[in-house]
Order: structure tokens, then C-alpha cells, then sequence
């Protein structure tokens, strides 16, 4: 499990150079401090993460269930509460922040975020199948996805057949990210390469369950 | 402006003179052979502008000894260490691709004036 993790809004992709003068693409993730509202532990919860919550909203869009939480924690409302699961909660207590700082450059990082979603896909679009000639003959199939299996055996189409079907919106984590910079300041993290979901998404960045230190 | 500008700031040259499709540059470009560093100039017309933001890139091309050469840059590279515009060509498109098939005088571009 990750020992540090944060919430941030995808922002957008672009380019910089590195101190080679190569070109780096990175994704920019805006990074509010976030505030602890609850720790949770293995004793009375049965794991740790810590609740927390981001950016600030008015009090009369809350229902009194969230509204006590934060009265409970004496934090101000943020956008959403979520939960953070990480190794230790020690040294967080209700009301502390944690901001862009506490990842480094370099760092290895997973990201987690509900993908783009493309709603009823077919096999082209989802699985990159190749479709079939615009000609010589074709009718009407020129998008299908052709033979879904064999004939009397196994006379079944097996589980997993790759075809149409819902494609995105799903949580999809994109494991082991270079930290290109963290800039607490800026409220910033820039990750090399791409992350999942939309602009404007919420993504959760943790420090990278496989591989790194 | 984009959402990204927050970032690409740092990045972004102020020292990129208005050039054009047309216009004859001359591109210092840094070269690092092993430990030492000198600037190599690569003289020629612009073909091409593509991009924006950061992204944005040109193409110079130049005749060196009788073979075609075209190389592209991004417009903010820090590989570039200065852009001088020569001369100014008076052309009446973006992308000059037409320059590929001719040589000699064909290949002259009408300087502005």
C-alpha cells in the first residue's frame, strides 16, 4: 500500500524540456492542499486511511450527515470527501493539511482516476479491431467485427470474447509515473506521460505500489 | 489561453523574432560534442510554421551541395541559441512545399519589399 497519497485535478497535457534539452510530455494535475477529516486505523476501523476532503464548498449545498462529519473533524467543506488508503495514519490528525510537497522529483507514482468514457463501443473502437473492406462486395459490414468463434465445437461463444460493449468509465490506475516537478506553491505535480480520465477529472496520485524505492 | 500556461510560462522564449514562410533564417543551433559546446548555423528559408503554444515548430530547408536539406525545430527549444531573420520573402502561401520539386532559380523566393 502507498505511504503517501494526494487528490488532484487533471488539468491538461503539454511540454517541457529537461536539462538535456529533450522534450518531456507531462500531464498537469492541480494539487489544493488537502484536509484530513478522519483517521481511520486498523484497531477500530479495521484499516487505515485517512478521509479527507479538497477545495471548498458552501455549506448549504451539504446534507447534515457530511455536514457533521466536518463539524465533528472542525474542518472547513470541501468538494467531496473521499478516503485514502495508506500504510500509517500516524502523524495525521483531523484538521492537518498535505499539499503538493510531500511528493519529490523524481518520485515513482501510481495514478488512479475514472477513465474517459465512450459510453457503447464497438470492436474497432474498443478493442482496436481492424473492420472489414469498404469493397468488393461488402454490405453493410464494413465495421463489424467478423467470426466470434468456431461452429459446432465448441457450438458456444467463450467467456471473454472480445465484441461490443461499454467502454470507459471505469477506474483504471496507471502504475509507476516519474514526478517531473512538485510545486506546492503553484499548487501543482507534473507527471511524465499520461494519466487516465478527462480534463477536470479527480485523480488520486499514490507513491507506486510496484517498482521504486 | 490554456489551461496549461501555468506550466509552459517557464518555458516559453521571448527572443523569437516574427518570421514567416518565405523568410530566409539563420538558426544557431547549440551543438554538444562530448564535453565541449559550440553553435552551428543552419541557414535557409522557412517552409513551414506548425503548432501553437508550446508546441509550435518550424521547418527551414537549405540546398547543400546540390541535396536538399530540411531540418525542424520546435520554436522554444533551448537547443536554439538565437534566430536571425535574413531576409524577408514574399510568398502567397503557408506552407511552401512547392519549393521540394524545383531547383536552381525556380527555387528563388521573391524578397519583400
Amino acid at each position: 500500500m502507498a505511504s503517501k497519497a494526494i487528490v488532484g485535478e487533471k488539468v491538461g497535457m503539454t511540454q517541457l524540456w529537461d536539462d538535456q534539452n529533450r522534450i518531456v510530455a507531462v500531464t498537469v494535475v492541480k494539487v489544493a492542499p488537502v484536509r484530513v477529516v478522519r483517521t481511520k486505523t486498523g484497531d477500530v476501523d479495521g484499516y487505515s486511511a485517512l478521509q479527507v476532503t479538497y477545495g471548498f464548498r458552501r455549506k448549504s449545498t451539504l446534507n447534515k450527515p457530511d455536514l457533521g462529519q466536518y463539524a465533528k473533524a472542525g474542518v472547513e467543506p470541501g468538494r467531496q470527501l473521499l478516503e485514502l488508503r495508506i500504510d500509517s495514519v500516524d502523524g495525521f490528525t483531523p484538521g492537518s493539511e498535505i499539499d503538493a510537497g510531500s511528493f519529490l522529483v523524481g518520485d515513482l507514482v501510481d495514478v488512479t482516476a475514472i477513465s474517459k468514457g465512450h459510453g457503447f463501443s464497438g470492436g474497432m473502437k474498443r478493442h482496436n479491431f481492424k473492420g472489414q473492406g469498404a469493397s468488393h462486395g461488402n454490405h453493410k459490414h464494413h465495421r463489424a467485427p467478423g467470426s466470434i468463434g468456431a461452429c459446432a465445437t465448441p457450438s458456444r461463444v467463450f467467456k471473454g470474447t472480445k465484441m461490443a460493449g461499454q467502454y470507459g468509465n471505469v477506474k483504471v490506475t496507471t502504475q509507476n509515473l516519474e514526478v517531473i516537478q512538485a510545486d506546492p506553491e503553484r499548487q501543482i505535480v507534473l507527471i511524465k506521460g499520461s494519466i487516465p480520465g478527462p480534463k477536470g477529472g479527480t485523480v488520486v496520485i499514490r507513491n507506486a505500489s510496484k517498482g521504486g524505492l | 489561453m490554456n489551461p496549461t500556461d501555468l506550466v509552459d510560462r517557464d518555458s516559453f522564449r521571448d527572443d523569437v523574432p516574427a518570421f514567416a514562410p518565405g523568410d530566409t533564417l539563420k538558426v544557431h543551433v547549440r551543438v554538444v560534442e562530448g564535453s565541449r559546446e559550440r553553435v552551428q548555423i543552419f541557414q535557409g528559408v522557412v517552409i513551414r510554421r506548425q503548432g501553437g503554444g508550446i508546441a509550435e515548430s518550424f521547418t527551414v530547408r537549405k540546398v547543400s551541395f546540390g541535396v536538399g536539406v530540411e531540418r525542424t525545430f520546435p520554436l522554444h527549444t533551448p537547443v536554439v541559441s538565437k534566430i536571425e531573420v535574413v531576409t524577408r520573402g514574399d510568398v502567397r502561401r503557408a506552407k511552401l512545399y512547392y519549393l521540394r520539386d524545383r531547383v536552381g532559380k525556380a527555387a528563388k523566393i521573391k524578397e519583400k519589399r
